[in-house]
């Protein structure tokens, strides 16, 4: 493990891009709890990693890890190659997943603050953070109390703060959490944006939808533990490519054309969909198959495993429907 | 980007979180109950202060001087010993002709604690004494000086009073009175202020703003700026009635006469006392800032501080019992322990004007400031993000484990 707090210099001859955050067998504990069992995560600077599983995963642990609120048990995390993330908290943005501002504060003091706990002279943030009001159409909202603002608005002041600073690293814990979707859609863009200036951007979501949209690459979490840690192609690549075929005939000759477990679903209109992946033989076999045994073919196309079906194969079933239930839990 | 870039120092980290509390604290309801405070504290600690003048008299009553000559002392000594249980009469020490000095330089002289002077005759007997002293005594001696003539009670002589402004019995009353007043004084300050530094942790955690802190700078910087605010608060209010004191002593020093000074002058005094109070606040506002890293709620703050008020309370009793008796194994207890030490030095400074003591005294609560401020700060990172900060939905479980986030 190592010590010194300085950033550990890279071999001249490695031409991988440079890690924003690496972070090899982390463990914590609770009690007799294991919250955290031996997670290894490579975010390369700027690009949008997601941390993807359930509540309860051990999602806020390992980013707390990573920022140094708490310290691992066991394992080594770096950012930018500091072990000490508090060395380089200049560097970093946070929105933790519980959201706090002091509420007697005015929108421009609580950027301003947020800015210099991080470094950034006091007036310099105030200013900055009237800018970013204007810029996102909190305007109007500038002078206002904190304990006066809607829990959406708050929300951005405090992202607003996390970010005032300009930092290299962004860390957002559960973002999309109690957004309603059009403020989704802000925050996404932001994020792109963040990205596209060449910030690095990790947040954790238990909404897959989010992460197969924003992410280059994710940490598929569940119990503790980390399955899965890589591009989000990758993990769709795990399985095969899907043939949805949709059929007006739901017997004949040829249905020995499709595999035995090909899934099944009738329609209420009579149409038959088919779902199996893309035989060996290939796509042309196939359909001369169907044709000439009179499937009756109303549709057929290839679909890529989604990144659902993705962490259903890496997780499992029992954690994929944790995800689920998580997640209509955000929409209720 | 280098390191001295890319790190708050921990000083300036403490002064963003002392600055964000000051002016939040100044510009409170709670500063305002807090300036209105001294109004009740003052009652308090004058009604206190009365009450120990009371017992240091009560422990060492003035006495008679009683400077007439040897003979009709002795006469005035047999009056007394043979009225003494009939009546209730000062104590007297007589003075005989050899030793005879001017009733002014009795009065001053430390070694007695004279409260009044009889000097002339015991046909004119001449009372001399502080105002209220003299008044309260004339009848006495009146009717032990027509006892010591052998006369009967109904011709009682004419006493002659001779009013002073001071006795020494009147500066000890006084400087007893304001070290009973500062103690006091000390205890209850400290007492809001360190109750004030844990409600404003609390509802800090309440707000979910400790997560955002502990991720941006060191909790030691938290813990310093949180207890150095409140102490600058305190200052101001210090300052703000400091100043009204003064002001009220300067344009009425005239109808309030002269105000017995603390053995070691009031501008030392109040120095002193400043001082006290700083190191007073830093030993018990680490030990219940500490405390407040542990409690999640209001609820668990009154319970974990329930042993840090009693402490104070302990203290606060040890140090008034103590002024009474200078030099006890109580008092010198009472300025040994840390947390008291503050409170015994207070009263001494009142009552001696002995000043190595608090160069020593101050040294020794520095260098305890330092471990509790040290260990608190230490106590305080380790034990803030693991009693539910940000939580909230699960019960938070402090002291005896951890609760597991997501």
């Amino acid at each position: 493990m190592l010590t010194e707090p300085n950033a550990k210099p890279r071999p001249l001859t490695d031409t991988s891009p440079p890690l924003a955050i690496e972070a090899k067998g982390l463990v914590k504990r609770f009690d007799d709890t294991l919250a955290v069992d031996g997670v290894d995560i490579s975010v390369p600077e700027g690009a949008i990693y997601g941390i993807l599983g359930p509540n309860g995963a051990g999602k806020t642990t390992t980013l707390r890890m990573l920022l140094g609120i708490i310290d691992p048990d066991e394992g080594v995390r770096r950012i930018f190659g500091h072990e000490r993330p508090h060395e380089i908290a200049r560097l970093i943005g946070y929105l933790p997943e519980e959201r706090g501002l002091y509420p007697a504060m005015k929108c421009d003091e609580a950027i301003g603050f947020l800015g210099a706990l991080r470094g950034l002279p006091v007036e310099e943030g105030k200013r900055r953070g009237r800018e970013m009001m204007e810029a996102h159409g909190l305007g109007h909202a500038i002078d206002r109390q904190i304990r006066q603002l809607s829990k959406g608005m708050a929300q951005t002041v405090q992202l607003l703060g996390s970010l005032v600073h300009k930092p290299k690293l962004v860390v957002l814990d559960e973002p999309f959490s109690g957004l309603d979707a059009i403020n989704q859609g802000k925050l996404e863009g932001m994020i792109r944006e963040l990205a596209d200036d060449g910030t690095t951007v990790i947040f954790s979501t238990h909404v897959i939808h989010h992460a197969e949209r924003l992410c280059d690459d994710v940490a598929i979490i569940a119990g503790g533990k980390v399955p899965y840690a890589g591009s989000v192609d990758a993990a769709r690549d795990r399985i095969p490519a899907q043939v949805r075929l949709e059929t007006a005939n739901g017997e004949g000759e040829w249905r020995s054309a499709l595999p035995d477990d090909a899934r099944h679903d009738a329609k209420a209109h009579g149409g038959h969909f088919w779902y199996f992946p893309v035989p060996e033989s290939g796509i042309e076999a196939l359909l001369k198959r169907l044709i000439e045994g009179g499937a009756g073919i109303l549709s057929l196309s290839i679909e890529r495993a989604g990144l659902h079906d993705a962490f259903v194969e890496i997780a499992g079933e029992a954690a994929a429907r944790a995800l689920d239930e998580d997640a209509a839990g955000d929409l209720a | 980007m280098s390191d001295n870039a890319s790190r708050l120092p921990l000083w300036r980290a403490a002064l963003v979180m002392a600055r964000r509390d000051f002016r939040a604290i100044l510009f409170s309801k709670a500063f305002l109950f807090f300036l209105l405070g001294p109004i009740f504290f003052g009652a308090i600690s004058a009604t206190a202060g009365a009450l120990g003048a009371k017992a240091a008299e009560s422990s060492d009553p003035p006495k008679l001087a009683v400077a007439l000559s040897d003979a009709e002392n002795a006469a005035f000594a047999k009056a007394h010993e043979n009225l003494a249980e009939a009546v209730g009469l000062p104590a007297i020490v007589t003075v005989p002709d050899s030793d005879r000095r001017d009733a002014a330089e009795l009065l001053a002289d430390k070694s007695d604690n004279f409260g009044a002077v009889l000097t002339g005759s015991l046909e004119t007997p001449q009372l001399t004494g502080t105002e209220e002293r003299i008044a309260r005594w004339q009848g006495e001696v009146a009717l032990l000086s027509a006892q010591a003539l052998g006369g009967s009670s109904a011709e009682l002589p004419d006493v002659n009073l001779s009013p002073t402004r001071t006795s020494v019995a009147t500066i000890r009353s006084a400087q007893t009175a304001t070290a009973t007043g500062a103690i006091t004084l000390l205890f209850l300050l400290t007492m809001l202020l360190a109750g004030m530094v844990l409600s404003n942790l609390v509802e800090e955690k309440a707000n979910k703003i400790i997560e955002i802190l502990a991720a941006a700078i060191p909790m030691e910087a938290v813990f310093y700026g949180k207890l150095f605010a409140m102490l600058a608060v305190s200052f101001v209010g210090i300052a703000v009635w400091g100043g009204i004191a003064l002001l009220v002593l300067t344009l009425g020093s005239a109808a309030l006469g002269p105000i017995p000074e603390p053995a070691v002058g009031w501008p030392l005094f109040v120095i002193l006392f400043v001082t006290y109070f700083a190191t007073a606040y830093l030993l018990i506002g680490s030990i219940f800032l500490t405390i407040g890293s542990m409690a999640p709620t209001v609820r668990d703050v009154q319970t974990l501080s329930m042993p840090a008020t009693i402490l104070q309370l302990a203290v606060f009793f040890l140090a008034t019992y103590s002024l009474s008796d200078p030099g006890s194994a109580a008092e010198i207890f009472a300025v040994l322990f840390p947390v008291s030490s503050p409170y015994a030095m207070v009263a001494r400074a009142a009552q001696s004007p002995v000043l190595w003591t608090h160069a020593a005294a101050l040294a020794w609560q520095l260098l305890w400031v330092a471990i509790f401020v040290r260990t608190g700060s230490g106590l305080f990172r380790k034990l803030v993000m693991k009693s539910g900060a940000g939580g909230g939905h699960t019960k938070p479980r402090f002291l005896f484990g951890r609760k597991a986030r997501s």
